[in-house]
């Protein structure tokens, strides 16, 4: 009843085009943003905003690139946590090397470098596909591991093998509190992701899924493999390099190669295969899902536990933390492949009709 | 060049593939007219979909060489066959099952969409105005082939028959001189033959698209097509129209087999 | 020239246990078509099973013969894999049967995780001893050729011979007897092979038993050298590099493979490492492989991939 299209005609294909082509949809995402702006900083403590919402924002940005690679174009790629590292590391440099460096283009000159180590490690995209291509990115990962660990240029010469980060500003507003960060990291999410849509959703989109679906066709209409699968390398890494950019800088402060390893990078392929391959909200769905899981659990668990006078130990709980995650990624995969962003569409559907079953 | 020559829109000279120890086609030569409709049929495993693939540069043959619209083709893969204006249908509906029906017959634009990822981006004036024009001249092939009330579906949930339409408005949309239609009318009942004929007549007349089809149903062959070629096992055993083709004694053998 | 080819030796050992793991992916993969990520997990969850039954057996049941508790420690432990294999196929392979290589792919990842956290639940997570009564002691050879001998690791050639008795084990299955014919008809072709009334499912069970197997026998060695802990699950990622190496279909190619992987970490480690400052052994076998996927993308052994439209 309240989430219908009737009336709603459209009789421009530019119109027809648009993001949000149901006016529910697009005062609906209005509002969230909004929302998001004007009202959450000032809901939550501190504790929210680091440990939820920024992380959230960070590596729904990351799962935006991944999906683009992974979900759009058909590419596997387990080394994503590398190009956040070189996002992260290059930014550091950038920022540490050149006096009065902003904030802002450091953070786009790493993701820069990312998109340039991104295409070299497409490389083998042009030649194997599936699992032979997903190991030739594993490469991708440990190398970077190794080169951010061992070569000291990275690191500026610390002799610790970490780096830190201190104050961030923007034209004179500095940065310090959580809430500005999570603004800071919010806009960041709200402008890429505005980007990547058109993107998905235009020529090259389509040039993506067309190599996903069906690359031997794909050809044969005249798209370029070799440009396709490079431009999603591309465009995917340099979105994954800020995001790990944001990540080192804004998220952790100090950081070391660690945060980067292959963990990160199946996380990041757990987001976008739970959030929903091929779709630009799913990565969002997916992200909250992965950063809320675990806060669940430990809240969850002990009181489980404790029903049953049980004391359930941390190390327990991370333990059932892998157990349920590795179920639960098993289960996604045979109920709903399409993920949270399907859910999210059929629940939408269904609100189409509603009160009325079908 | 004579009159005749430059008449013809595809030479195809001595052309052989084989597969490992198959031998998929031997020695095959022949010419097709440009605007007319050409047939190519045999019986299974003549070699015919290779022929095709060979055209549109999916499959490299060992020998031969191919003359498109006059030009001897130096290097023939799929990109430079589909710059050139060489479009074709599958047998297997090589759709983009994970794409509505628009968005698969927009793929077919690709060669003429020249803006940028940067400006796709933001999505700035150009690329705005060229989605919208291509999306114009889509619609129109939707409209022709009457599936407008699917174009937002994903085709994978699609019909075959609507799939079929969907193949071949992907292939109009890219403006193609010659249009290669592999098994056009597989799998449909006399309705559905009949809309699709209708369709490639149409395509033919009003924009002059040269035609190859591989076709089984003979009545369909000897209605619209204006020359055939026959393959038997890799090989060419008869060529002309669709007349002195049934009457060939060879080509009665080849499908029905000898008499002892 | 001694140092070079104890190198050499030395990597020959280590590349015979990445084989071992290697084996397992390829058996996997040639029966279901499926890329088991989870290998390394069973490797870890194997020998974790086997080094507490080790422990525990005697203790539960009030013997003193280590010999006996290995044994029935080994016995356990492959029920346990003979469980988790029917498991896998009645929860998660049976539904997934026509999706796509990425999905089933994550799928294992997604078995990985679950296996990893079920793992140290149930034996913990410290590091565990697996005493199979391995000489430790190197020994010297080839002493009349070269000055003082050449070093080799006594563990490291037992190990050896025991992974080339799973190996000639396993070719005498495969060849000699019926379930093992069974095995090799779905590798080649699972509908031909559902046509002549083998049951799919079952095949899958047993594959994954054996794949178990390997793991088992991969972590009983692997544990016995450096003890039962976590780092085992990296020995699946490497092991990766070999299959690339040898081809994703091929049992010689995933022994092969390994082998030439083996040395040559070893090799670079030591001749080229000290250029790079050190810890290329990370690296280095996958760079490898990256190149041999360039040039030859179906690997030494493997077959040609070819794509029809």
């Amino acid at each position: 009843m309240i989430y219908r299209e009737n009336g709603q005609f459209k009789v421009a294909y530019r119109d027809d085009q648009q993001i949000f082509p149901i006016a529910q949809d697009r005062w609906f995402v209005l509002a969230l943003l909004a929302f998001a702006f004007l009202v959450v900083p000032f809901l939550f403590d501190d504790y929210v905003y680091k440990a939820i919402l920024i992380p959230f924002l960070v590596l729904a940005l990351a799962a935006i690139g991944v999906n683009i690679l992974v979900g759009y174009c058909g590419q596997i790629s387990l080394g994503s946590g590398a190009f956040m590292a070189v996002g992260a590391y290059m930014a550091y440099n950038m920022f540490v090397r050149f006096d009065g460096m902003p904030l802002i283009a450091a953070l786009l000159l790493g993701g820069g470098f990312a998109t340039l180590v991104g295409i070299v490690f497409g490389i083998p995209s042009l030649r194997v596909k599936g699992l032979y291509l997903a190991v030739a990115t594993l490469a991708a990962q440990f190398f970077c591991d190794w080169a951010f660990s061992r070569i000291p240029w990275f690191t500026n010469n610390s002799s610790s093998g970490s780096v830190a980060v201190g104050r961030l500003e923007v034209m004179g507003w500095h940065i310090n509190t959580p809430v500005e960060k999570y603004l800071f990291c919010l806009s960041f999410v709200v402008v890429f992701a505005l980007l990547a849509k058109n993107l998905v959703r235009g020529a090259i989109g389509r040039q993506w899924m067309a190599i996903r679906d069906m690359d031997v066709a794909a050809a044969v209409i005249g798209i370029r493999p070799t440009y396709a699968k490079l431009s999603a390398f591309a465009v995917s890494s340099f979105i994954v390099g800020v995001a790990g950019a944001l990540w080192g800088f804004v998220h952790l402060g100090s950081w070391e190669p660690l945060a980067f390893s292959i963990d990160r990078s199946f996380q990041l392929l757990f987001i976008v295969i739970i959030g929903g391959l091929g779709s630009i909200m799913g990565s969002l769905f997916g992200a909250a899902f992965i950063v809320i899981l675990p806060i669940f659990l430990n809240q969850f668990l002990p009181f489980l536990g404790s029903l049953f006078g049980v004391t359930i130990s941390t190390a327990l709980i991370s333990h059932t933390e892998y157990m349920i995650f590795g179920a639960l990624i098993v289960w996604f995969l045979i109920a709903e492949p399409h993920g949270l962003a399907r859910l999210w569409s059929i629940g939408k559907q269904k609100l189409r009709l509603w009160p009325f079953p079908h | 060049m004579t009159d005749a020559a430059r008449d013809l829109i595809l030479e195809v000279r001595g052309v052989s593939l084989s597969f490992g120890g198959v031998h998929a086609l031997t020695d095959i030569s022949f010419d097709v007219r440009r605007g007319e409709i050409r047939a190519i049929i045999g019986p299974n495993g003549a070699g015919k979909s290779s022929m095709l693939n060979c055209i549109n540069g999916a499959y490299r043959p060992q020998k031969g060489e191919f003359i498109f619209d006059g030009q001897p083709i130096a290097e023939v893969n799929p990109h430079r066959m589909a710059s050139l204006g060489v479009a074709r249908t599958f047998q297997n509906l090589a759709l983009f099952k994970g794409m509505s029906v628009l968005d698969n017959i927009m793929t077919g634009r690709t060669l003429r969409m020249k803006s940028n990822l940067l400006l796709q981006a933001f999505r700035l004036g150009v690329a705005e105005r060229e989605e919208t024009a291509h999306r114009e001249y889509v619609e129109n092939i939707i409209d022709f082939l009457g599936i407008q009330a699917w174009r937002k579906t994903p085709v994978g949930t699609l019909p075959y028959g609507l799939q079929k339409r969907v193949d071949l408005g992907r292939a109009l949309a890219m403006e193609p001189k010659l249009l290669l239609l592999d098994e056009p009318m597989a799998g449909m009942n006399v309705e559905e033959k009949q809309d699709m004929c209708r369709f490639i007549l149409d395509v033919n007349d009003e924009f002059g698209t040269t035609i190859v089809l591989i076709e089984h149903d003979m009545s369909v062959v000897m209605d619209i097509s204006s020359r055939v070629v026959v393959l038997d096992y890799g090989r060419k055993i008869a060529d002309g129209s669709p007349d002195e083709v049934r009457a060939n004694p060879d080509v009665i053998s080849a499908y029905l087999g000898t008499e002892h | 020239m001694g140092f070079f080819l104890e190198t050499v030796f030395g990597g020959l050992m280590a590349g015979v246990l990445y084989s071992l793991v290697a084996l397992g992916f390829v058996l996997i993969f040639k029966a279901s078509g499926v890329f088991n990520f989870a290998q390394g997990a069973m490797v870890l969850f194997a020998a974790l099973a086997m080094a507490r039954f080790s422990q525990w057996l005697p203790m539960w049941l009030g013997f003193e013969s280590k010999w006996l508790a290995n044994i029935l420690a080994f016995a356990i432990a492959a029920a346990l894999m003979f469980a988790f294999a029917w498991l896998v196929e009645r929860l998660v392979l049976r539904h997934l049967v026509n999706q796509e290589g990425v999905t089933l792919l994550m799928a294992t990842l997604g078995i990985t995780y679950f296996l990893d956290g079920l793992g140290q639940t149930i034996f913990g997570s410290a590091v565990y001893k697996i005493d199979i009564g391995m000489p430790k002691q190197p020994i010297f050879v080839f002493d009349s050729v070269f000055q003082g001998g050449l070093l080799i690791n006594q563990e490291d050639l037992y190990a050896a011979l025991i992974a080339a008795a799973l190996v000639a084990a396993l070719t005498i299955f495969f060849q000699k007897t019926t379930t093992g014919r069974a095995l090799r008809a779905v590798a080649d072709d699972h509908q031909a092979a559902q046509s002549i009334g083998i049951s799919l499912q079952r095949m899958w069970v047993v594959v994954w038993f054996v794949a178990g197997i390997t793991a088992l026998v991969a972590g009983m060695i692997w544990g016995s050298k450096i003890g039962v802990q976590f780092s085992l699950t990296t020995v699946a990622l490497k092991a990766l590099p070999v299959i690339i190496l040898g081809g994703l279909t091929s049992v010689p190619g995933a022994i092969v493979g390994g082998l030439i992987i083996g040395v040559g970490e070893k090799l670079s480690e030591v001749y080229l490492g000290p250029f790079f400052g050190g810890g290329i052994e990370i690296w280095f076998s996958y760079v490898l492989a990256l190149i041999v996927l360039l040039v030859r993308p179906q690997g030494l052994f493997g077959e040609k991939i070819i794509d029809r439209v």
